[in-house]
């Protein structure tokens, strides 16, 4: 199902993927352990001078609970500066539209949404959301979200290399090395290769041009309660619009979109996300932002290998990933480009083109959207909705299995280690041995933590979806009937407890009841298993290192990557496949039927 | 309490580093850099007046123009205020039936054989500026008789502002139904 073209650009990609996994590892490595880098004669003095405004010692480390306080008052802090900025949007300067401030529920559930790393969006940021709102809330929401996810995973790392101490690291010091040594000389790189493509970058108002050939519409209009006039007939009343000019929205997009993807936030400066043409204009900046989305999840498992001291350990880690990638992408080109029996009997050929570019290119598409639920991301350059049932399906398992495959930026690798803990444990079971991990005996709170860390957010997402099916105003947001409609619900919780925030977008999500639940279920979903891998950091720390016996299973060769991914999706199937069955798999039976 | 402190200075700072300073230097530099981009890539016409964006597609719908893909924006397709795709499910029945009036649309201007999928299936964006090669294909009868030009003028006219894969190898040949259309109505018959 692909052609030589396709091939040589999927197998191009991932050899840049694959050679950049080690530098980009290293750097970040030297970053976290606080040695110098080349960027440190210029950003040394600026990290020291942020120190001493905020009253933080760098060399002051801190215990778990004190870090996880840290972390959760920080994201506080941004939320509740997020929510005042989008409930006052229209009282801030740069809003040369005069957008009109967020409803409330809407508002908290953006601020929860960007703060949690999830970026689910129940608006359109081109006709609510002021350049203000963009940059000074949503932008900095990306840098610093991505970078407190960055900084769990390095606290846990920490404490599977260290002994004997209840110390993993000072909070303040990951975050902002996290944001000023990685992130933000990537975005301004990938910012300025962006703008180059032909993605936008200016404070422009928004642009009326003339259209070449002016187009029309039949407009209803509307009674004094706003409800659609009816004639006699029940027909709607309508007047005819002619349109001989359009407006463009304009905006600071490009500074934006590289930290959009970099920090796999996902949310779109524009309601049609990455797949707008001026987010993502051409085939170089579609790659672009596929290899940012995986960038810092891939080299962070390089960066997990060094710091523990055995690089293969993380090789282990990304081939894992990268195995459950290949199919995925594998299965997603498959369904896509075979269409459905019923578009090609129309005699339609070239797949299924309903919500995707065309200069993407099939092949394209599929890394993208299989890169985007693998990790936290949810940027989106396809419409999920428009999927075929299988095709569907493979987002939707994506998100649902934690987003492990590469992951998002440090939730990934965290969810991915606690899976590993329970491989570990499981085989140790079956040989009778105490389990250990990087030289950690692994014992009940580990394990624990590792089942609340996997099953935290399956457990949200199916309760949630069984209320919102018992619930009128929820049901009536499905776009599609039937089987199809039930994946629209399952994914927008599946997306929300998984701090994603990519959607089957039909669904009408800006309504009371999935703004509110919603909310819960990203808060639930990021700092319950935050919190929980925290803990855990500080349990692991505090024990001494046991040496590798002759009964210790080896964690970094091929049959424990095997054996992980049997864990991976055993425990993925037993939890999810009963909702699957009854969404996506029905639709593609009868489908295949003909009805 | 010293933490909250902490916590809302970080906040301040890095509001003013991420969301000023860094949003800043981007404009700075691609202004400088690539201003037409920043810009949004917009075209002229020889009067010099800005007749629309290279990136942003119109709705063309008369016959002698270049159709592009089907657009599923609100009020009116490609309304550039209201991107986004139709989010149809491929097998919800109402869905299959829009497809097969597009489809027999094209019919009744003489395509025959298998129709290209992006010219009756609407794009993510609702503002994809671009059609396969093989959609234009299908239109080059309908707008040479239109038009009273050769079917080989306005193959050539097509041919010209087709893009082949970026680099020779990423993504799909594409050709831009605005810089058509705008060059099709220089030529006289």
């Amino acid at each position: 199902m692909m052609n030589t073209y396709d091939w040589q650009q999927t197998l191009f990609f991932f050899a840049v993927l694959l050679l950049l996994v080690k530098p980009v590892g290293t750097f970040m490595a030297k970053v976290y352990q606080g040695e110098r880098t080349l960027l440190s004669p210029l950003l040394v003095p600026c990290e020291n001078l942020l120190y001493r405004i905020c009253g933080v010692n760098k060399d002051e480390e801190m215990g778990w609970q004190r870090y996880a306080t840290a972390m959760l008052l920080f994201n506080l802090v941004g939320f509740v500066a997020l929510f005042a900025l989008l409930l006052l949007q229209h009282l801030l300067p740069l809003n040369p539209q005069g957008l009109s401030a967020f409803p409330w529920q809407l508002a908290l559930n953006s601020a929860i949404s960007f703060t949690t790393n999830t970026n689910w969006q129940a608006y359109s940021g081109e006709t609510a959301a002021s350049y203000f709102t963009q940059m000074a809330g949503l932008t900095v929401h990306n840098f610093v979200s991505a970078a407190t996810g960055m900084a769990i995973v390095i606290a846990l790392i920490r404490s599977f290399s260290r002994r004997k101490t209840s110390l993993l690291g000072n909070f303040w010091v990951d975050m902002s090395r996290g944001t000023l040594y990685i992130l933000l000389p990537l975005a301004l790189i990938a910012a300025l290769v962006l703008v180059s493509q032909g993605v936008i970058q200016n404070f422009s108002p928004y642009r009326t041009t003339p259209l070449v050939q002016a187009t029309s519409y039949d407009k209803a209009q509307l009674d004094d309660a706003g409800k659609t006039r009816l004639d006699t007939t029940g027909k709607p009343v309508t007047d005819k619009v002619i349109v001989s000019e359009v407006t463009i929205p304009m905006g600071p997009v490009a500074s934006q979109e590289a930290i959009k993807e970099l920090g796999t936030n996902g949310g779109g400066f524009f309601n049609a996300n990455s797949s707008h043409p001026y987010e993502n204009p051409t085939p170089l900046s579609h790659l672009l932002e596929i290899l940012l989305i995986l960038l810092i999840p891939a080299g962070l498992t390089y960066t997990f290998g060094i710091m523990v001291g055995n690089t293969r350990q993380g090789w282990t880690l990304l081939a894992v990933m990268l195995l459950l990638f290949v199919v995925a992408f594998s299965v997603l080109q498959w369904a896509e480009t075979s269409s459905t029996p019923q578009l090609t009997q129309l005699g339609i050929n070239g797949g299924n083109m309903e919500g995707k570019e065309v200069r993407f290119g099939m092949a394209g598409t599929s890394l993208f959207e299989v890169a985007t639920t693998g990790t936290s991301c949810g940027a989106v350059a396809a419409m999920h909705d428009s999927l075929t049932p299988i095709g569907g399906l493979v987002p939707l398992s994506l998100i649902l299995l934690g987003e492990i495959v590469f992951g998002g930026v440090g939730s990934g690798l965290y969810t991915m280690l606690a899976f590993a803990i329970i491989a570990v444990f499981v085989s140790g079971l079956m040989i009778g041995r105490t389990p250990e991990y990087l030289g950690k005996k692994i014992e009940v709170r580990e394990m624990w933590v590792s089942i609340i860390t996997i099953l935290c957010a399956g457990v949200v997402v199916l309760i949630l979806s069984g209320i919102a099916m018992i619930t009128p105003a929820a049901v009536s947001s499905m776009a599609n009937p039937g089987a199809h409609g039930l994946t629209e619900v399952l994914y927008a919780f599946a997306s929300m407890a998984n701090n994603n925030g990519s959607a089957f977008a039909g669904l009408s999500a800006n309504i009371n009841f999935y703004n509110i639940l919603g909310s819960l279920a990203m808060l639930i979903g990021r700092y319950v298993p935050a919190v929980a891998i925290l803990a855990m950091a500080g349990s692991l720390a505090a024990k001494k290192y046991v040496p590798p016996s002759l009964g210790t299973l080896p964690t970094d060769k091929a049959p424990f990557a095997i054996w992980l991914i049997l864990v991976i999706l055993i425990v993925g199937a037993l939890t999810f496949f009963p909702a699957l069955a009854l969404g996506p798999i029905v639709e593609h039976l009868t489908m295949l039927g003909g009805n | 309490m010293k933490e909250i402190k902490s916590a809302l200075l970080m906040l301040i700072l890095f509001t003013v580093i991420c969301g000023g300073i860094y949003p800043a230097v981007v404009t700075g530099l691609a202004h400088v850099i690539f201003p037409w981009q920043a810009r949004g890539s917009f075209v002229t016409d020889p009067a010099g007046m800005v007749v629309g964006s290279t990136l942003i597609g119109q709705p063309f719908s008369e016959p002698k123009y270049l159709w592009p893909r089907p657009s599923a924006t609100t009020d009116f397709g490609y309304n550039p205020l209201a991107s986004g795709g139709s989010n149809a499910g491929p097998t919800n029945p109402a869905y299959l039936k829009t497809v097969d009036e597009r489809l027999q649309g094209l019919r009744a201007t003489g395509v025959t054989g298998p129709v290209a999928a992006d010219l009756v299936q609407a794009s993510a964006s609702g503002l994809d500026p671009h059609i396969s090669p093989q959609a234009a294909s299908h239109q080059v009868g309908r707008i040479a008789m239109k038009r009273g030009l050769s079917e080989e003028t306005v193959t050539r006219v097509i041919t010209a502002h087709t893009e082949d894969r970026q680099f020779g190898f990423m993504g799909a040949p594409r050709v831009n139904v605005l810089a058509i259309n705008l060059e099709l109505d220089t030529i006289r018959p």
